[in-house]
Formats: structure tokens, sequence, C-alpha cells
């Protein structure tokens, strides 16, 4: 296959499970999907890669024809935001998916539904986000089951920063929050790939949240009305995208309460802006 | 061998009763033997092997930090029933090991201040109780528990440990030197009641049976 050359990976080097020596013997095509594809039955036991971890975690592993070294990008280009404040959390995202120059999609969803009352963001690697926040979805639903009571936000970010932390220099690209409401209120953590995990009252993360920071940091207050919160959020996001290459498409807003998450409004951030520009005109 | 043990949960107090078998005189008599300490809000007594009920107080600890460390919480009472529980299974079904030989009475609070009494078998079965005995004579006294608890009996500390201790005296050798009683309120820890306040308690049951007698001869008559 002309990716298994590009890698310079040969079939010997793929090292199967010594279980399966019969199955490759045999060369069984049904049972090689299972064999070839073990990472599927278990997330916590991921087939380590055959490259070293420093070809990993430094993206300098691709060859192209001439032999020249190709460096993939991962950019974290985004905005997303995230506060608390008198009556729960806001969460405002864009929906930009770029890798270097190219735009991938307007149209990312980039807050992940864990559960009814659980939110992750996502920044960095989409793919990584989406992947391990559905396994923290998993792991909070069986939670759930074994303790007959829903998962604390604090307990939720701490698996998801412990299932990322070892895979720590593998590569792993991610700057996640977990937010929610539980039996101690609202709950705001600030995951990433490194294992970082931070409890705070207001975050933006991704190649836009400088822009997002300072439009936050100036009108933010705790006492704001439901309205003037959704309203900070989504303008901090706008002004984000627009000054961010890596940042634009959609803003979403959702805000979280003692009775779960809900989203307020998804509107084009240019529409938006034009907007902004017209009051400001007035 | 069995020791008899006795745990009653109140209403804002759990009381763990334990049977003192008399040592030989050369022994250094430690005063808690059998009853133990598993973080600041859970304690737990165990009737059978002491060997065993070691490990499984040893694997208990290491959980209940384990759990405040990835969870950020103190265990619940359930939680940590069902880990020993679940160990305890595990043991029924391995090969070549043997069952733990021993009964847990596991007791304590919840974060919430709710109070919560917990027996584990050999089998690896759990149940909750309001009050239990295990150990030597444990259906007898499982049988005056039924009769004399009730809420307002329990409703302070003072009635909750007298329950467990006339609930000991009815198999053990009336005395204070006899008995060993913990005491545990929510927020507080484990607490030891002395041979003082013990002393008193026997007397004050004491008291009373004898007024019951009274009241029956008088009845009859």
């Amino acid at each position: 296959m002309a990716l298994e050359a590009l890698h310079g990976w040969s079939k010997e080097s793929f090292k199967p499970y010594a279980d399966d020596e019969e199955l490759i013997e045999k060369e069984i095509t049904t049972a090689s999907v299972s064999k070839f594809c073990k990472n599927f039955s278990s997330p916590q036991n991921l087939h380590e890669p055959h490259l070293s971890k420093e070809d990993v975690s430094s993206g300098s592993f691709l060859i192209d024809e001439h032999g020249r070294k190709i460096k993939m990008r991962f950019n974290h280009g985004t905005t997303t935001l995230g506060f608390k404040f008198q009556n729960g959390i806001i969460l405002a995202v864009d929906s930009r998916a770029s890798s270097g120059q190219y735009i991938g999609s307007g149209s990312v969803k980039k807050i992940i539904e864990i559960n009814q009352y659980l939110l992750g963001t996502m920044a960095g690697g989409a793919a990584d986000c989406t992947y391990w926040e559905r396994v923290l979805a998993k792991q909070c639903r069986i939670y759930e089951l074994r303790n007959r009571e829903r998962i604390s936000v604090a307990a939720a970010s701490k698996l998801l920063a412990n299932m990322v932390y070892q895979y720590k220099g593998y590569g792993l690209s991610m700057g996640v929050m977990i937010s929610g409401w539980d039996k101690k209120g609202p709950g705001l953590y600030y995951v990433d790939n490194d294992g970082n995990r931070l409890v705070g009252n207001l975050f933006s993360i991704g190649s836009g949240s400088l822009y997002a920071y300072g439009v936050l940091d100036d009108s933010y207050r705790f006492e704001m009305t439901d309205d003037e919160a959704q309203e900070l959020g989504r303008r901090a996001i706008v002004q984000a995208t627009h000054r961010d290459g890596g940042s634009g498409g959609i803003v979403r807003v959702y805000h979280i309460t003692s009775d779960g998450w809900k989203k307020i409004s998804e509107e084009d951030c240019f529409d938006l802006y034009q907007k902004y520009e017209a009051e400001a005109q007035l | 061998f069995l020791i008899l043990q006795v745990g009653v949960r109140g209403k804002d107090v759990v009381v763990l009763g334990v049977e003192k078998k008399s040592v030989p005189k050369l022994q250094e008599e430690r005063t808690v033997r059998k009853i133990c300490v598993l973080d600041d809000h859970v304690i737990m007594a165990f009737a059978g092997l002491t060997a065993d009920a070691r490990i499984l107080v040893n694997r208990a600890r290491v959980e209940c930090q384990s759990h405040k460390l990835t969870v950020e919480d103190p265990v619940t009472l359930e939680y940590i029933t069902r880990y020993i529980a679940t160990l305890k299974q595990k043991y029924t079904q391995s090969n070549g090991r043997r069952p733990f030989g021993s009964s847990c009475l596991i007791t304590g609070f919840d974060m919430d201040g709710t109070p919560h009494l917990y027996l584990t078998e050999p089998s690896g079965t759990y149940t909750e109780w309001m009050a239990n005995s295990t150990g030597r004579s444990a259906k007898t006294v499982r049988e005056f528990l039924e009769k004399h608890y009730s809420d307002e009996s329990v409703a302070n500390e003072d009635g909750a440990v007298k329950l467990a201790v006339r609930a000991l005296l009815e198999v053990v050798q009336s005395g204070a030197k006899n008995v060993e009683v913990a005491i545990m309120k929510h927020n507080e820890p484990m607490r030891m009641l002395d041979v003082q306040k013990l002393e008193q308690i026997v007397a004050d049951i004491e008291k009373e049976k004898e007024e019951e007698a009274e009241k029956k001869k008088k009845s009859k008559k």
C-alpha cells in the first residue's frame, strides 16, 4: 500500500499479539480484522505505535518521495471559551477546522455532549478530542450505573486527564474544557494533552484565545444576567474569528444550569460581526 | 473462636461494640485490635480469621485513598463495602485460592452526613442493616436487637450505645472489662469509650434490668 511505503512501514515490523500466532499462519481473513484492529476492543490498551516516541511527538516521521521529511502541522486553530457566572456556565465555540493554510471545514461541532449535564469542548486535534471524550462518556456512564449517582465534574475531568497522561509524549494534541453541573454546583476544568488539569472560573483555548481573553477580561462580571453572559461569550468568539485566521464559521453558545445544558444559539460569525458593526455605527 | 461484634446505626451516631476475650497473663493487651480505621469517616470490625481480615483492611485502606485521588471525594460507605465484597467474591471464584474467612461490619458516615452500617460475608455478598451482630451467638444477639431496636431508642448517642452494650451483655459475661465500644459521629474521628464511661453504662443497664425484673414480678402478682 502506498501509505505504508510513505511511512517506511513494512508488514514484518508490525508485531501482532502472541496469542494470534495461529491466526497469522493460517491467514484467516475475517480474524485479521480483529488482529489488526485490536484498538477497537479497549481504549485503555491501544496498540503501541511502532515509531519511537520522539518521532511521533515531533511529527517528523513522514518522508516524501525525495526522502525529505514532511512535518505534520498540528495547529490548535480554534477559539473556545467557557466561564462561570451567577447562574451557571456559558460555553462558546467557533467551528473552523484548519490544517495549515487549508480550511478543512467551517461547521465542526466543537462542543461535545458527554451526557445531559456534562459538556466538553474541542481544541487541537479533532480526532483526539472526539475519541477521548467519547471514551470519557463511556466511563461516566459506567460510573453512574455502578454508583447510582451522577459523576462529579471533578471526577470526570480527572478521569480524562489520567487517561491522556498515559499517552504523554506520544503526540496527542488536545486542549479541552470539561464543564457541568454536579452536587457541588457548577464545575469548569481545563484538561490538555500534557496532563494538565486546572480548575477555574474562566478559560479560553486555541489560537484565537488571546482575542477572546481581551473581550472577556474587559466585560466579565460574576453577577451578569443570562442574556448578558450569553452575549459576552458570543461577542468574544466573534472578535476572535475576526482577527484569527484559524477561527471562523458558526458561533455556538451553550448554557449549563442545574437542569443540564441547553444550546442557546448558533449563528454565522460574519453575520454577527456585521450586526455589531451596524450597532456601533448608531 | 469467633468474637462477638455488634453494630448499631443511630440517627447521628454509629456504634461498634466488640467482645473482649481474656488474654493470657503474659500477653500485652492492645486496646484496639478488632476495630480498624479505614479512613477518617469509615471504621470496620471483623469476626473470623484475623489474618484474613488484615489483608482486607490493608486493601480497603489503599482503595479509600485511591478513590480520593481519582474522584476527589471521600469514599461512600456503599462504595468501600462493594469494593471489599467484590474482593471477597474474587477469591471464591479463583483457581487455587480459598475464600476470606471473615465477616466484616463496616460503618461510618457518607460525605452528606447519612450514617450507614453494612455487613459483608465470605461469599462476597453485602447487606445494609440498622443493627446487626456477627460472631459467636450472633443469632441470639440479633433477635435481641430486633426486639429492642427502634428509631426512638437510637435517636441520641446514649441510646445507641446502651443498645449496643445491652446486646453484647446478653451473651458476654457482665463487666466493663469484657467489652470494647467505638463510637463515630459525622465529621468526627472515631472515639473509643473509656473504662469509666463503660462501667457507668454497664451499671445503668444492670439497674434497668433490675427495675424491669421488679415490674414483671409486680405485674405477675
